[in-house]
């Protein structure tokens, strides 16, 4: 057989058919969470910045030193430079994060004008832009929950079965090999990634998020003690952030290596064309 | 806590705001303190706000820490030495002269001596402060239960809102000197751990943290608690208060509801 029959190669001139593969509640709520969480996302580096030091514990150690990361702006003999440090290691980020330029002109902030909103230094505002898209986001992932569990996506789209487990491996090879089968179903990758940040990382936003407010500790005090502290709720928070990042970047690449187009026509109009199916099924095929 | 700069504040004209405009990160639509788009954002603290008092009504009672968690002396924020005159007058005289006025919406208004509130049934406490800014710190409050104060002065049904005027001064700008102010509702006001803290950790409650009084509401951030108080009115509004959002930080873009 021919090398361009195998696997997320459709053969030229043959086209897979169309299939439904995102129902209206998932296509929304897709993109409720895209916006709500780019904005959750510069509104809480805004509040970041208003003390952006992280701790563990309860509480915030001045008289004692409890802290696991800090960006600052520190005056050293040659001049002022941004600092992160993470657990001790310290690290110059002039430019970046600690001291980074705005309108020409250097600014001592952890994270840089450009990535906040507002873009300059306004806890107010940023709190009240949290908070909005905090609700938004809460309420898309109820209905997107309840939607999911009423039409069987999440059920049969996502928790990963053991033939996902067991496919695993040369999933991760097919991956690396920017090898995509192209069909209605998730790839085991994909199962993982999507129920990791929907079922795990969402929630766990939503609860350290919680845990910080100190009016929600008073309804639920075992929460931030389950969560080792309010400030180990927040620092948390933040390495959830850097984890919901993360996915967003290798989301986007992924969508970028395995078709642009027909990636997005499945989450604005549920239709995705999917590999010719005789092919592609053939268990015989070389690989 | 946050610089605010007034002469930033710009006023949007129009409902018009392009959506695109909002998908940059450095435009001008979230410097604005008196759009239109922000004031419906902030709408969402009053749903907070709402949700909160429906789950947790006026009994939760915050966190209380034992005395191992006190680790270090509880962090100053804001005003922390009032160069008001007549603030270092009463603290020259150790607040001999010093007066706590409840006014307002009372049948009874009461002016209090320190000697008076310290003879007053007392409450201490183990609390964990949180500053809006994202730190907290861990301390021991005792004061009076502002409930018994409020008892006394037996509060007439149309008071919605305790307010609580300071005395430091916070701004001093062109339309004169801002001394701190700020407000809770009749929930939090009666709710058991907010009292009107006179020591901290064991002693007098010193210059920086607010002396000779100051108001813990240990279900709410740290800009709702006023030092350096000397009146608490009992009002049904805060229109003719400060810019009508009832407190200082308030007045300047903070939310009311300082729960989250």
């Amino acid at each position: 057989m021919k090398s361009d029959t195998a696997e997320g190669r459709p053969a030229r001139g043959i086209k897979g058919p169309l299939v439904y593969r995102q129902a209206l509640s998932t296509r929304l709520t897709h993109w409720a969470w895209a916006i709500s969480l780019f904005f959750l996302l510069l509104s809480g580096l805004q509040i970041f910045n208003a003390h952006p030091v992280l701790y563990v514990g309860d509480q915030s150690g001045f008289a004692f030193d409890n802290r696991v990361l800090a960006i600052l702006d520190e005056d050293t003999g040659a001049g002022r430079r941004g600092v992160t440090e993470i657990l001790g290691a310290r690290f110059d980020t002039t430019g970046l994060l600690g001291l980074s330029q705005r309108d020409g002109r250097d600014a001592a902030r952890a994270f840089p004008a450009w990535a906040t909103i507002p873009s300059g230094q306004d806890l107010a505002t940023g709190r009240v832009v949290h908070f909005f898209f905090a609700w938004v986001l809460v309420a898309s992932l109820l209905l997107w929950l309840i939607g999911s569990l009423l039409n069987g996506h999440l059920v049969r789209d996502l928790l990963p079965r053991r033939a996902d487990l067991a496919g695993l491996p040369r999933d991760v090879a097919n991956h690396i090999r920017l090898r995509f089968h192209h069909g209605r179903a998730y790839n085991p990758l994909q199962k993982l990634a999507y129920a990791g940040v929907l079922l795990v990382l969402l929630p766990l936003m939503i609860a350290t998020g919680l845990a910080m407010s100190p009016s929600a500790n008073a309804l639920m005090p075992w929460l931030p003690d389950l969560l080792g502290g309010r400030q180990t709720a927040r620092t948390i928070h933040f390495l959830a952030m850097v984890l919901l990042v993360g996915f967003f970047m290798i989301h986007m690449a992924m969508i970028l290596a395995a078709g642009p187009l027909n990636e997005l026509r499945s989450i604005v109009t549920g239709w995705y064309r999917a590999d010719p199916p005789a092919r592609t099924a053939s268990p015989t095929e070389p690989r | 806590m946050t610089r605010f700069s007034i002469g930033r504040r710009k006023f949007l004209t129009g409902s018009g705001l392009a959506a695109s405009s909002l998908l940059l990160p450095g435009c001008d639509v979230f410097d604005a303190p008196d759009s239109r788009l922000r004031e419906v954002m902030a709408g969402a603290n009053a749903l907070t706000y709402r949700v909160q008092r429906l789950l947790g009504g006026g009994r939760t009672l915050a966190q209380e820490f034992s005395e191992a968690d006190i680790r270090q002396p509880q962090k100053p924020n804001g005003v922390s030495a009032p160069d008001d005159a007549v603030y270092k007058e009463l603290l020259s005289r150790d607040f001999a002269d010093w007066r706590l006025d409840i006014a307002g919406a009372v049948e009874k208004p009461l002016s209090l001596t320190r000697e008076q509130l310290l003879a007053m049934p007392s409450r201490t406490q183990i609390t964990r402060h949180d500053c809006v800014e994202g730190w907290s710190c861990i301390a021991k409050w005792t004061g009076v239960p502002l409930s018994l104060v409020l008892d006394e002065a037996r509060v007439r049904p149309t008071a919605r809102f305790a307010v609580f005027y300071c005395l430091d001064t916070i701004e001093r700008g062109l339309s004169g000197e801002i001394r701190y102010y700020g407000s809770i509702d009749l929930v939090d006001a009666y709710h058991p751990q907010t009292i009107l803290a006179y020591g901290l950790n064991g002693r007098p409650l010193p210059v920086e943290n607010g002396a000779p009084l100051r108001v813990r509401v240990e279900r709410q951030l740290g800009y709702k608690m006023p030092k350096y108080i000397h009146r608490i009115e009992l009002v049904d509004s805060f229109a003719a208060i400060g810019f009508g959002k009832g407190g200082y930080w308030e007045d300047r873009g903070y939310d009311w509801f300082g729960g989250i």
